[in-house]
């Protein structure tokens, strides 16, 4: 595990974004024994508006706890895109939803685009759980966090009755992931 | 130290949690953001381990009612954000006189007025230590991590009972609502400093006399003693006065009970100060950026320090005295216009350059700006 690596999970008021960096924080400081913290800003709106999220994982305690250049961008609109992609980290890693990400700006990072959304939607019936379908996404594509840890915290804190369809999400997040490694020509 | 249980929480969950193992049993507020967690996570926690919720109508009439548990006999507190915190100023005022403990938490936003409800600010440090008119005695504390802000708001509520005043509990909206791992301690492991028990359980009639610490021996209300308590200056009995004498006697008292003790009250942490030739001077959330540039900075051979208060006011003169002693610089970065900075150019005079980092924009100061100033 690296010093200090930062995400950054961005995307509208009401994707679950906070809740999605909490358990991967809370994955991280409690079940795989590392050092974490979790922070966000919003707009003061309940559901619509920018909302971003920030997780600091470590092997040494963190001081500074707000993302300054994003190893791991999730960016789930056009807007955190167009807003967040240029503070990454050169050769850093950006995930998008591709169906609300279109417009994709060049840039020193490596790009990832997922129909994220579309799949929790037609395969899970429900777009909700897609702030848990990306937490499997990133397990499978960073390894920051193990998957046991973020099966563990995800238990812990989705709303009680809802634990089936999201334990779907992040295993589809994890199966979606591995596809995509297989198909690249270089893994 | 025994640890009971771990978790993954909030600052102001974190401060909700620490009131609750430091023994609180009364709080009274109105909720306001970024401090409104404090008041929902108690809603549930003080009455599951027999305390008292009670949501006012307002600021004003909520410090009203830490007033009055805390002169019942309750560990109490409030928790506001900066314009609720100028609201509580006059009872603030009356507890300070009155002796009254208590824990005022104030997680700061900007200001002034309304200011900028859920961004990060420092700018309530003045105000902290001189918000109420008159002089009167303050205690602020001002923690950085989650953990602390567990650890320290027990540590709050004790100096609060022991010196019977109340305590001035820093926040802002970084590290309130920051989520980090805390480590509850079993109850057993904590120390409760209970306030000053009277010579006689029943009729005692000398509220305001004081025991060796300077701290008044009043019996709480309802225990079988009469029990005056007034703003107004007063002697022994609790009763107003217009004898110059006793006037005199009282305010020096009431501000010589903190500055006689301060050393019981003081607190600090320093990192990387032995060699440092810079020194910063940071606390609450913008130590964690301090502390990052040192760490920074530090890996490229820069010998830079951090000195980080604690315990705001009283002011650690002395402690500040002898980390500057030496260093070629001095840094303060502080999310607000100069606020501190103030008093430690009063301490450290014209001798060595201080150079101020400040923020307002509801952004924190970065790592990076302070680096720059360094």
């Amino acid at each position: 595990m690296v010093e200090r690596f930062e995400i950054r999970l961005s995307g509208s008021g009401g994707q679950g974004l906070v809740l999605a960096g909490v358990i991967l924080a809370e994955a991280a400081a409690i079940h795989d024994n590392m050092y974490a913290v979790q922070s966000q800003s919003y707009g003061p709106e309940a559901r619509g508006g920018a909302s971003k999220s920030e997780v600091i994982i470590g092997s040494e305690p963190i001081s500074y706890p707000k993302a300054t250049s994003p190893d791991l961008l999730l960016a789930l609109n056009q807007e955190s895109f167009n807003k967040y992609a240029p503070s990454v980290q050169a050769g850093g890693l950006i995930v998008v939803d591709s169906e609300y990400v279109v417009d994709n700006l060049k840039g020193n990072y490596r790009l990832i685009g997922l129909p994220m959304s579309e799949l929790a939607r037609t395969q899970l019936g429900r777009e909700m759980v897609v702030n848990i379908l990306c937490l499997g996404v990133i397990q499978e594509l960073t390894g920051a966090v193990s998957r046991e840890a973020l099966e563990r915290a995800v238990m812990h804190r989705v709303p009680r009755g809802t634990e089936n369809i999201n334990m779907k999400a992040f295993a589809l997040g994890i199966e979606t992931a591995r596809k995509y490694k297989q198909e690249q020509p270089n893994g | 130290m025994k640890i009971k249980e771990v978790r993954f929480v909030s600052g102001n969950e974190a401060c909700a949690l620490g009131a609750i193992a430091a023994g609180c049993t009364f709080f009274g507020g109105y909720p306001i953001s970024p401090s409104s967690e404090i008041a929902e996570f108690l809603s549930e926690l003080l009455p599951a381990n027999d305390g008292r919720f009670i949501q006012m109508e307002d600021e004003i009439s909520a410090m009203g009612s830490v007033i009055g548990a805390s002169l019942a006999g309750a560990r109490a507190m409030t928790a506001t954000s900066g314009p609720g915190f100028s609201l509580k100023q006059e009872n603030i005022g009356f507890a300070c006189m009155a002796e009254v403990p208590c824990v005022i938490v104030n997680v700061m936003r900007g200001g002034p007025s309304t200011g900028a409800p859920t961004s990060p600010a420092q700018a309530d440090i003045l105000q902290s230590r001189w918000g109420t008119h008159g002089d009167h005695p303050i205690i602020v504390t001002c923690p950085t991590t989650v953990q602390e802000i567990f650890v320290e708001i027990i540590r709050a509520f004790n100096l609060a009972e022991r010196f019977r005043n109340p305590v001035v509990y820093l926040l802002d909206e970084i590290n309130g609502h920051m989520r980090e791992k805390i480590e509850i301690p079993e109850p057993a492991e904590l120390e409760l400093i209970r306030r000053p028990a009277p010579p006689q359980a029943e009729n005692w009639s000398f509220p305001y006399r004081r025991n060796a610490e300077g701290v008044p021996l009043m019996p709480d209300f309802g225990t079988g003693s009469r029990c005056h308590v007034t703003g107004l200056d007063h002697g022994e009995t609790g009763f107003p006065t217009g004898n110059a004498e006793i006037r005199q006697a009282l305010h020096h008292a009431l501000m010589a009970k903190i500055d006689r003790n301060a050393a019981a009250i003081y607190k600090n942490d320093a990192f990387m100060l032995e060699d440092a030739e810079t020194l910063i001077i940071a606390f609450g959330s913008t130590a964690r950026s301090a502390r990052r540039a040192v760490e920074l900075m530090r890996k490229d051979g820069r010998k830079v320090g951090l000195f980080r208060p604690i315990t705001l006011y009283p002011i650690p003169e002395a402690d500040i005295l002898k980390a500057a002693e030496g260093k070629r610089k001095i840094v303060v970065p502080e999310m607000n216009l100069g606020q501190y900075v103030l008093e430690i150019r009063r301490i450290l005079g014209r001798d060595i350059p201080i150079v101020q980092v400040n923020r307002t924009d509801g952004e924190p100061i970065t790592p990076d700006q302070i680096m720059a100033a360094v």
